[in-house]
């Protein structure tokens, strides 16, 4: 492929590429994303391959795409059939056979596959039939589902880098940045700083080189839109890199990915030497003059890398530790030089705002808060994977509407939202409009877009636990106050939900919490007591139950709690008793079964197995255990026989 | 692992001391883990001290300074999987490998270790294998898989 040397060359091969492509022609599009990989995308796709040669079929008659992750995870692997749009869900290669046959040969749809409305029984053949698509506004992650993120030719045939094209060959550096701060972008990462004021102040610093980095680092656990998007659509992340090095005028790009994500290592490297192959890399960029280069930087684990001073410092190839910030890094950051790093959302967001506008951008959203984003829905929730909305929706309109709401008639506790140094915020707010200073007002943060979900089994003493564990495992020990800090928290944390909890461990925790906020080096470690401030804050009367009457609520803390079989509903069936691993329950036929207290484990599994029309296993927590009834009483005698 | 090998792979990078990362990832990638002969030969190549190759071989979690077995398994502890029940998929491997995570086993067949978040909490608990995913995971499926592993 020869190279496109001029913004002509572009628009004629593009017009080549288009005109090659029938929109009419049927194409099975198959998520190749790492969600539907690990359900068994590959073996669909190899199972259509292998059916389509088995029939003889060419590519005029039907063409296969392995395409982004289109966000509905919970239904994997997905199949969309074009031109038509009918989506198929949870695709297995037995059904393979039968969508050629049915669906692309004689144009009928395989109703099984189709998405069901749980609610209606309704079934839904388009992607844009089902709730969990048509309440979102899918203005980034939409096109995942159309490009194959392997060939540079998908993202060209919908109109990819005219952005790029637009700025070099009419726009002036000022004029991008203006367009940015314009259209209010803000950091997608966490912090919410704006991009636009950011790039300014590196274009006006004075100090050469200097350098654009994406941020693709998503450390957060429970998190994966900066995944899908690098995996699904990495062109349009390098066309917003190179705008941006030509806006603060640098020539040298970064793309730092952690290697836990290697599909999306490969597919960016791919990427990057097809963008090179058509001159979109380089020198002398479609004829502008402006040279850049990118070079992929993989992580090797460390979540605290993902603090841009500390992911700064581990480009330079040292230990990724955060320095402190008395200059920004915009103006002096990666070996000392103007460094612009922006989150991996926060690119893709660039060639939309050049090329439709920041008018265009500023619709969406509310007044401090522009544009969409993409939140990834995970934890006890229908419907997980990722979302795309426009900021200012509701909570609510997230969790219930998209989202389907919690499963198993569970009640809602809590949305934890911004990573583990997010807070959880309970049902009463579920009103609140999502955005950055609205979820800090409500004392989480909008992080980097993970969401949660909780339901009444979760303990919130233990969710803050887990979260203060996870951080003083990441912490990287550089200062004091997060290192010692969180040690300490999860000290006490750790014994209030083991039943050692002691008055004044609340007050104690606070105090902690204050100096580590105030003190600590960088961002882990000032937002790291918010797992426990917002817990404290919405849940005091958890924290209350565990320390003053040794009891869970959540009944989850497996120290505080015991298992007890109700002898008035225990039937004798015998289930738990061949089921428990460590023979702790007695009984026999007709005769009611009995915990030993000493020998339980407290695993659960009679619990769980204990048929739910007799529901006779109980948890108790915070009550001491019944006595067992004495052994002339546990015979049952069948009461048709008593009459 | 074969010096020849450590040489081409930090050829590759022109000898640049801020590829460092770089070259300790693809060794370990290849290798396994890092030896000491790999260590000290980067370091008098790239002209890097030991004493940082060491900080950074044991601050960052890709790293292991002692030989991981064959199969390299990777828990999922994220927050999504830890709701569903991650903690009993890790139990069972503990249990029948008899290794603790940061582990390998005596016949270096398993290496043994939690990470945060692979991204597929549709399909927690999750647990990889060499790179490949398995999801939803219960102890008695947990068990099966590693079977499959010679």
């Amino acid at each position: 492929m020869a190279q496109l040397n001029s913004p002509e060359e572009l628009e004629k091969f593009r017009q080549k590429v288009v005109s090659k492509r029938d929109p009419n022609t049927p194409c099975i599009s198959i998520c190749a994303g790492a969600g539907c990989l690990a359900s068994g995308a590959s073996e669909v796709i190899a199972a259509f391959k292998a059916q389509i040669e088995k029939e003889g079929l060419k590519t005029d008659v039907v063409d296969t795409k392995e395409t982004g992750c289109p966000g509905f995870c919970e239904r994997g692997p997905i199949v969309v059939i074009y031109p038509e749009e009918i989506c198929y869900l949870q695709v297995s290669p037995e059904d393979v056979p039968e969508i050629i046959s049915q669906t692309i040969k004689e144009k009928k749809i395989v109703d099984r596959l189709l998405y069901v409305d749980p609610n209606t029984g309704e079934k839904a053949t388009h992607e844009s039939d089902i709730p969990f698509y048509n309440n979102q506004k899918r203005n980034i992650i939409g096109n995942n589902i159309h490009i194959d993120p392997k060939k540079i030719d998908d993202y060209l045939a919908l109109g990819g880098y005219s952005a790029l094209d637009k700025v070099l060959s009419g726009m002036t550096s000022e004029e991008v940045v203006e367009e940015v701060k314009k259209s209010n972008l803000r950091g997608r990462g966490g912090g919410g700083f704006p991009a636009g004021r950011k790039w300014e102040g590196s274009r006006n610093a004075p100090d050469e080189p200097k350098y654009v980095i994406v941020n693709a680092d998503e450390g957060d656990p429970g998190a994966f839109m900066d995944r899908a998007l690098l995996e699904g659509n990495p062109h349009s992340i390098l066309e917003g890199l190179i705008i941006g090095g030509y806006a603060i005028g640098s020539h040298e790009g970064y793309i730092y990915v952690r290697q836990e994500y290697p599909l999306a290592v490969e597919n960016v490297n791919i990427a990057i030497q097809q963008a090179e192959a058509y001159g979109f890399l380089g020198q002398n960029i479609l004829g502008s003059g402006f040279d850049f280069k990118i070079t992929v930087h993989q992580g090797a684990g460390a979540f605290v890398c993902g603090e841009s001073t500390a992911l700064m410092t581990a480009l330079e190839g040292r230990a990724g530790e955060p320095r402190p910030k008395y200059i920004r890094s915009n103006i002096k950051g990666l070996w000392e030089k103007p460094s612009v790093l922006n989150n991996v959302e926060t690119w893709a967001n660039v060639p939309l705002i050049i090329n439709k506008g920041a008018d265009w951008f500023t619709q969406f959203g509310t007044e401090g808060s522009k544009g969409t984003k993409i939140f990834s829905l995970v934890g006890k929730i229908t419907n997980t994977g990722l979302v795309e909305v426009p900021m200012g929706i509701t909570l609510k309109d997230i969790i219930y509407k998209i989202g389907g709401g919690i499963p198993g008639g569970k009640r809602f506790k809590a949305v934890q939202t911004g990573g583990p140094s997010g807070g959880c915020i309970p049902e009463d707010l579920l009103d609140l409009e999502v955005g950055f200073d609205e979820l800090t007002k409500a004392g989480s943060m909008m992080g980097s877009g993970g969401m949660i979900v909780m339901d009444e089994d979760t303990c919130m003493v233990d969710v803050a636990r887990y979260f203060i564990n996870f951080l003083t495992d990441e912490s990287c020990g550089k200062c004091v106050p997060c290192r010692e800090g969180l040690r300490q928290m999860l000290k006490i944390l750790t014994n209030i939900t083991e039943g050692k909890g002691k008055t004044g461990d609340i007050e104690l925790l606070e105090d902690l919490s204050e100096v580590a906020g105030e003190a600590s080096l960088c961002a882990l470690g000032t937002s790291a007591p918010n797992p426990f401030l917002s817990t404290v804050r919405y849940f005091r009367d958890e924290y209350e139950a565990h320390i003053n009457e040794k009891r869970c609520p959540a009944l989850s803390c497996k120290e505080l709690i015991s298992y007890h079989i109700d002898p008035d509903k225990c039937q004798a069936c015998m289930i738990c008793f061949r089921k428990c691993p460590v023979d702790a329950i007695d009984g026999a036929k007709k005769k009611i079964h009995i915990i030993d207290q000493e020998t339980c484990t407290k695993c659960g599994t009679c619990f769980e197995v204990c048929p739910s029309r007799f529901s006779a296993v109980q948890k108790i927590s915070g009550e001491p255990v019944p006595a067992p009834i004495p052994e002339d009483a546990r015979t049952i005698v069948k009461k048709s026989k008593e009459k | 692992m074969d010096i020849k090998r450590i040489d081409q792979i930090i050829d590759k990078y022109e000898g640049d001391a801020s590829a460092l990362i770089q070259v300790l990832l693809e060794i370990q990638s290849e290798n396994h883990w890092l030896p000491k002969e790999a260590i000290e030969r980067v370091s008098v190549k790239l002209e890097v001290p030991l004493s940082r190759i060491q900080h950074i071989a044991t601050f960052y979690k890709a790293f292991s300074l002692v030989p991981r077995g064959r199969h390299e398994v990777h828990i999922c502890m994220g927050t999504a999987c830890h709701v569903r029940g991650a903690t009993r998929v890790l139990d069972t491997v503990q249990d029948l490998t008899g290794i603790k995570p940061g582990e390998s086993d005596l016949d270096l067949k398993f290496s043994l270790e939690t990470v945060n978040c692979l991204g597929c909490c549709a399909l927690g608990p999750v647990m990889e294998v060499d790179g490949k995913t398995h999801g939803k995971m219960s102890p008695a499926e947990t068990s099966d898989v590693l079977k499959s592993y010679e």
